[in-house]
């Protein structure tokens, strides 16, 4: 499961860590965005064992797209934009 | 005379715009850190389109739209980034609780409030919906918008109403392949509806006729009347199961899907405010109530746009202008009576073609009672609907639980993170079915708050620091 990039791919790029790699963003992406089009495939792991998730409404509503961020805590990655260096942690 | 208004999307802006009009400075608070709404929502800065690329038909609206909400903004007393989590009242007054990351946890009392908090999508839970690379339309959508991406390689869409043909036609415009638009209400619903949505907007049918002939045209496959049975894969979609009108089965094969049969509001803070809800027939659904001015029975609680009533943006628009003429004639102050008397005339036109829209577009209603034991109901908390049947069931050790409420304390069903917005009108109906009743027996699922996830940790005095980290 990938998102594929359709338009806007002329923007800087932007480094993140997720699980301790490097992942290569570009500036203006979501967390949910640079996971999910960097071949990351899931977000989360449901903690009731039916298996990994990767958001849903991508409007804030829905909160299944949860990840942890070094400094933040808890947040959506659908709502929180990338920023260089920013550690990302998936439960 | 503090009024508040909360939400920044088409009916909070017309709102704010009469309040400031009248004199008035109110406090305008929305959870996102820009104005516009989600149908008008811009990409981050570093995106950058035009107006005509991002909203097609709508762009000079739109633009419209971001001009005069930059313009209030600066008039209004403007908390970006900011959630409502808690509506109280206080005597005569109404207190906002609110947190953001740059205030923290403030409390706001004000004498008027009008809710402006839209909507999210009606979800039909099947087979295989928690699954990477299953969105909702608007899901589907935002990720283009937005983020110029695209959920997939090849996109199903699933559903019915006039987002799933947009969605699906501005995938398709954009190269994506698109092998499947599975519309779940028949063609002659539409055919029947359509004299009376060319009676009453004439240009929102040319507009539906545009997209539809380009969704046929460009999509590999196009079903009306038919309905998803399951979604296969096993981290990621794989392909999708589904019956077409006679009851044939079919398999499409797909990498993402996205999914949604229309809108309901959210009225979490209505509830919360002590608005009463009632069951409407037509959607079937618990619905806030508000009359048609946007007032409530309750003193100084207004709603407009599709936190009142589901009509789409150009009704949001003219809605919050007229809310906020309602509360300015209801404490007395002078307001404008000739735009009153025009656009109650004009909404009442809109309202006709909204249920003209709504014949064409059929909720789903019943849908989810059909769904089978081991299928997730409840994605927050992962329970199935056998789960939901055997906890509030006649067998139930618990005793049976025909109330959702009741069922909800039963079941965990609704009770997470998101507060049944994806799962509540399933859950009624899996609950009216399984015990027989009719669905307006099982009532309302309260709201809770916070109405949506804040920072547990307890609330800093207002010289300190931001709160850092949060958990649900």
């Amino acid at each position: 499961m990938r998102y594929i990039r359709i338009r806007d791919t002329a923007r800087r790029s932007v480094r993140i860590t997720v699980d301790g790699a490097s992942v290569e963003a570009l500036e203006g992406d979501t967390v949910l965005t640079a996971l999910l089009t960097s071949g990351s495939g899931w977000l989360r792991n449901s903690e009731f064992g039916d298996g990994v998730r990767a958001g849903f409404c991508l409007m804030g509503a829905c909160q299944d797209c949860r990840v942890q961020i070094t400094g933040r805590g808890s947040a959506r990655a659908c709502a929180t934009l990338v920023t260089p260096g920013m550690e990302v942690t998936r439960r | 005379m503090k009024v508040a208004v909360v939400g920044a999307g088409p009916a909070g802006i017309r709102a704010v715009e009469q309040l400031l009009r009248a004199g008035l400075t109110p406090i305008w608070i929305d959870e996102s850190p820009d104005g516009g709404g989600r149908i008008y929502q811009r990409p981050p800065a570093p995106l950058d389109r035009s107006a005509r690329t991002l909203y097609g038909f709508e762009a000079r609206k739109a633009s419209r739209i971001h001009d005069d909400f930059e313009h209030f903004s600066h008039l209004a007393d403007w908390r970006p980034a900011t959630l409502v989590w808690q509506i109280r009242r206080a005597g005569p007054a109404i207190e906002l609780h609110c947190q953001s990351d740059l205030r923290g946890f403030t409390c706001e009392q004000v004498d008027a409030l009008l809710l402006c908090t839209g909507a999210h999508e009606r979800i039909v839970p099947i087979p295989g919906w928690t699954r990477p690379g299953v969105t909702t339309l608007g899901g589907a959508q935002i990720a283009m918008k937005t983020q110029g991406c695209a959920i997939g390689q090849q996109v199903a869409f699933v559903g019915t109403g006039p987002l799933l043909w947009l969605v699906a036609h501005q995938y398709a415009k954009a190269g994506v392949s698109v092998p499947l638009v599975l519309d779940t209400s028949p063609f002659t619903n539409k055919f029947r509806a359509a004299p009376a949505m060319f009676a009453t907007g004439p240009a929102t049918l040319l507009k539906g006729l545009w997209y539809t002939a380009s969704v046929r045209r460009r999509a590999a496959r196009v079903c009306e009347g038919g309905w998803p049975v399951r979604i296969v894969g096993d981290q990621a979609v794989e392909a999708l199961i589904w019956q077409d009108q006679s009851g044939r089965e079919h398999r499409t094969e797909c990498d993402a899907l996205a999914l949604g049969w229309g809108l309901q509001s959210e009225a979490r803070l209505a509830d919360l405010a002590g608005v009463a809800f009632a069951h409407d027939a037509a959607q079937g659904l618990s619905v806030p109530q508000f009359d048609r001015t946007g007032r409530s029975a309750e003193r100084g609680l207004y709603s407009a746009g599709d936190s009142a009533a589901i009509g789409g943006a150009d009704l949001a628009e003219q809605a919050g202008a007229r809310v906020a003429l309602a509360l300015l004639e209801d404490v007395g102050q002078s307001f404008d009576q000739a735009l009153s008397r025009v656009l109650d005339t004009s909404l009442a036109r809109h309202w006709r073609l909204r249920a003209a829209i709504d014949r064409a577009f059929p909720a789903p209603i019943g849908r989810a009672a059909e769904m089978p034991d081991e299928t997730i109901l409840c994605r927050c908390e992962a329970i199935t609907a056998g789960e939901l049947r055997a906890a509030a069931g006649p067998l139930a050790a618990t005793g049976r639980a025909v109330e959702i409420n009741r069922a909800k304390a039963f079941s965990r069903v609704g009770m997470g993170r998101c507060q049944g917005r994806m799962c509540s009108s399933a859950a009624a109906e899996v609950l009216a079915a399984h015990h027989q009743v009719a669905l307006n027996q099982v009532g309302h699922l309260r709201a809770q708050a916070p109405v949506r996830p804040i920072p547990i940790l307890a609330a800093p005095p207002p010289s300190a620091p931001p709160v850092e980290g949060s958990r649900p």
